[in-house]
């Protein structure tokens, strides 16, 4: 990290997903800015899904791929007129391949801010087993 | 290189007028396959904002994910909002290992000029799920009105 004020922050683009699998219903999607770190017991992953609340979210954790659907609502108006739209407003989703065997139970998701806050604690190793040979 | 030599030369008035029109050729060509009109028009200041209006209200629209009130510093003088502040992201921790760090951290300003006269008193601004929302209540006199025709 710098020491010293901190920087200012530039405008960024969207990213849309890029091709994924075909989208059912209609609209764009987008890939939401994502935080992962990990230290020894857990991985922490953080997303940034604005608009997002927590019914419209969906988190699933199959064979070790972790998939993110963020669902929004239309925030304007019907009777709004635009003047100038800087940014898009759409549907989020992204797809994380696991490396470490994640313990399901534990997990723990939430959502504050438009912020998502992922705990997946890594499961823990199973213990080596000592196997006796029988003689004969 | 190849260097064409348009012959006559015809309207090109330099050699960059005729790729300017091969440009807008291109571009339009991509915009449909694209099949989409959006080409945003961002000033490259942050946050991008959507600004609407209806007959009532300027609305002022701009995605802060992780952002709480007191980062946030929001101001009217004269037909102008004023939009500041830092956005802050915790540090995740001793002994962290990243795989990824997408998300930015800094502070910002900006300034917007509303098209018309406002009513500064009743500006409402609400942050939520990470979405300021801003509604700026027109001046009486910049409403339109209607005229009746006798």
């Amino acid at each position: 990290m710098t020491t010293g004020e901190s920087k200012e922050l530039q405008a960024k683009q969207k990213t849309e997903v890029a091709a994924p699998a075909e989208q059912t219903v209609p609209g764009i999607v987008f890939t939401p800015a994502v935080d992962i770190f990990e230290n020894e017991k857990e991985i922490t992953l953080l997303a940034d899904l604005p608009g997002v609340k927590s019914d419209g979210l969906k988190i699933d954790l199959h064979e070790s791929v972790l998939t993110l659907t963020g669902e929004i609502e239309p925030f304007e108006n019907a009777d709004e007129e635009d003047i100038l739209i800087e940014y898009e407003v759409g549907r989020y989703f992204r797809q994380f391949t696991l490396s470490e065997t994640i313990d399901q139970n534990r997990i723990e998701a939430k959502l504050k801010d438009g912020v998502l806050r992922l705990a997946l604690p890594k499961a823990e190793k199973a213990l080596p087993k000592k196997i006796t040979v029988k003689a004969g | 290189m190849l260097i064409r030599r348009s012959f006559p030369n015809w309207g090109f008035r330099s050699t960059f007028d005729e790729i300017d029109r091969m440009r807008r050729d291109m571009d339009r060509l991509f915009d449909g396959l694209s099949g989409r009109y959006f080409r945003p028009v961002s000033s490259g200041v942050f946050p991008a904002v959507n600004l609407t209006e209806d007959k009532d209200n300027y609305y002022i629209r701009a995605e802060l994910p992780g952002m709480t009130a007191d980062d946030l510093n929001i101001s009217v003088i004269g037909s102008n909002l004023s939009l500041s502040g830092e956005r802050k992201i915790p540090a995740g921790g001793e002994q962290v290992r990243y795989h990824r760090r997408e998300r930015e951290a800094g502070n910002f300003s900006r300034v917007i000029g509303l098209p018309g006269d406002v009513n500064g008193d009743k500006v409402e601004a609400s942050l939520k799920n990470g979405i300021l929302t801003i509604v700026v209540p027109k001046a009486e006199k910049a409403k339109p009105k209607q005229i009746t025709i006798k």
